[in-house]
């Protein structure tokens, strides 16, 4: 992957100036490089990672496996769209294995999210099954570790 | 009550302090400090190597090894530094592995000095020299490096200090704390000193994996007659981000690798046996992870030097290791003075050049193993302490 998408993938909030002198490439050509790079939609936007863990009612989430009857001329993607439509979906992906959607959804509650399925998702024409798991605790998003149970203070000696 | 100064051994009596110890303790109560002050790694030791040390626990493998350290460690510690260094060692006998570059030094400069036997050791550099010099019964002597070479060792400055006694060299590069490296041809007119004076060599070349701009290391035991008045001394911390499992090794002729071999088989009987199966896995598939964290530090380091010399810091680019070394000299300040200063404004500690010898008096140590986030922060902060220190002097004036 190209240098600079790896380095704002791991921190979108580098100025061009530090990326520039980072990877010893001139600014304007740094510049230019990431302002294509939204032009062309690779680069979609610039979030912050959140662990909701630590947040007070941030809700439930999970993970809904979808085995669904493709159709003759557009696939899974009619399906798939009307799937995305809903705001408590956050991701859809479309999957090979044994079912056909992952989709993940947040919702207020454990039960809001199985309601959530029951009426909305496994009622789509085309949606042949659905598979619910709920999320318990995240260990790692985005290539970034939450999980620090250990206070992993930085506890390296100082002079040497 | 005993009188515990009659009891205490003579030589380390008189071993100074750390002369930094102080400035520490101010740190250490101090909350939200940012350091960039540290001498070790920031990256965990990759997940492969650390999993074959858990599979060597699993088997059960717990015990001593050889003296000398694994067979089969020897044997890919020699194809390593040949395939990278391109100098040959008989895996048999010239090879020992032990706790650590620094227990390697320490057996070096044990096995090599006698009494009264000066050792030339180029400043600012590692602390630990000095200190072992003198437990061997040798006199350390200084030899300046500065600035103006580059902090490179240069033949006029090293043959200004010998003397009759001069026995033992130690080439420290990269060198930590200025970064600098030295080339092959830098090494080539070092080699002429050596020769002429019929000196020993120990190459201290624990941060050989870490030199930028495509100048790789060199070897001093590759350039021409050296290899057999040379103890190469290396190790695991720094290469593969492995300081706590205490690894190093010692490459040198038979005679001197035997004369080590005994003093280490009476004082330590073998290096950490977990730690060497994990050695052996960093050594056949570590490559990628040396280049992932060379990358890194490379990026790192062009921000920081970049960020001095912008405030106005004039900072020499180090090619070696992860520390820059900035010159502080434009602020008036001494080199404590100025760490003191800026720990107790802007809660950022960085290490007193002059704890690496006088000549590092003007500068300061600033280590690049860190997050990105937490550099930038720090350089921020250092930043504003320049400014408010200028604010102060015009408001003097």
């Amino acid at each position: 992957m190209d240098k600079i998408l790896s380095l704002l993938r791991e921190n979108s909030q580098l100025s061009y100036s530090e990326i520039a002198t980072m990877i010893n490439e001139p600014e304007d050509y740094v510049e230019k490089q990431i302002k294509q790079y939204e032009k062309d939609g690779v680069i979609r936007g610039y979030r912050a990672v959140i662990d909701y863990d630590k947040v007070k009612n941030s809700g439930a989430r999970a993970f809904i496996e979808l085995k669904v009857q493709p159709k003759k001329d557009t696939g899974f993607d009619e399906v798939a769209k009307q799937v995305m439509s809903f705001d408590e979906v956050e991701t859809v992906y479309l999957m090979a294995g044994s079912f056909d959607l992952l989709v993940r959804v947040k919702g207020e509650s454990v039960t809001d999210i199985a309601m959530f399925v029951a009426k909305r998702l496994s009622t789509l024409d085309g949606v042949l099954a659905t598979n619910t798991h709920f999320q318990l605790r995240t260990y790692k998003d985005s290539g970034m570790v939450l999980f620090d149970e250990e206070n992993d203070e930085d506890q390296r000696s100082i002079i040497l | 009550m005993i009188d515990y100064e009659s009891v205490i051994n003579h030589k380390i009596k008189n071993i100074k302090p750390s002369g930094i110890r102080k400035f520490f303790d101010i740190a250490s109560e101090m909350e939200n400090v940012i350091s960039l002050s540290i001498g070790e790694p920031d990256f965990n030791t990759p997940w492969h190597v650390r999993e074959a040390g858990i599979t060597s626990l699993q088997k059960g493998s717990t015990k001593y090894t050889s003296n000398r350290g694994l067979t089969v460690l020897r044997k890919e510690i020699c194809a390593y530094f040949e395939r990278k260094y391109h100098v040959e060692y008989h895996p048999e006998s010239e090879c020992l592995v032990t706790v650590g570059g620094s227990e390697a030094i320490d057996l070096a400069m044990r096995c090599l000095i006698s009494e009264g036997d000066e050792v030339l050791i180029p400043e600012p550099s590692f602390v630990c020299y000095n200190p072992l010099v003198q437990m061997a019964d040798g006199v350390p002597v200084a030899v300046e490096t500065t600035e103006e070479d580059n902090f490179k060792l240069t033949p006029e400055r090293l043959e200004k200090f010998i003397t009759p006694k001069s026995k033992v060299l130690v080439l420290p590069f990269p060198n930590n704390p200025t970064g600098a490296i030295m080339e092959k041809h830098d090494l080539e007119k070092i080699a002429e000193i050596v020769l002429k004076y019929n000196l020993f060599v120990i190459s201290d070349e624990i941060y050989a994996e870490l030199t930028y701009n495509n100048k790789h290391h060199i070897s001093f035991a590759s350039i021409e007659n050296m290899r057999e008045r040379t103890v190469v001394v290396s190790g695991f911390s720094k290469s593969y981000s492995m300081t706590g499992w205490r690894l190093g090794y010692t490459l040198a002729p038979k005679p001197l690798t035997d004369v080590m071999t005994k003093l280490h088989q009476y004082a330590i009987m073998s290096a950490p046996t977990t730690a060497q199966y994990a050695a052996i896995e960093a050594l056949r598939h570590g490559d990628n992870d040396i280049k992932k964290m060379r990358d890194e530090y490379d990026m790192r380091r062009r921000l920081v030097v970049k960020r001095f010399n912008a405030m106005g810091l004039n900072c020499f680019e180090p090619e070696g290791a992860f520390y820059a070394f900035p010159c502080i000299k434009s602020t008036g300040l001494s080199s404590e003075e100025f760490c003191t200063k800026l720990l107790k404004a802007k809660g950022v500690a960085v290490v007193p050049g002059n704890a690496f010898g006088d000549s590092g008096e003007g500068f300061v140590r600033v280590s690049y193993s860190f997050s990105i986030k937490h550099i930038t922060e720090a350089l921020k902060r250092i930043e504003e302490f320049l400014k408010e220190l200028n604010e102060e002097k015009q408001h003097e004036t």
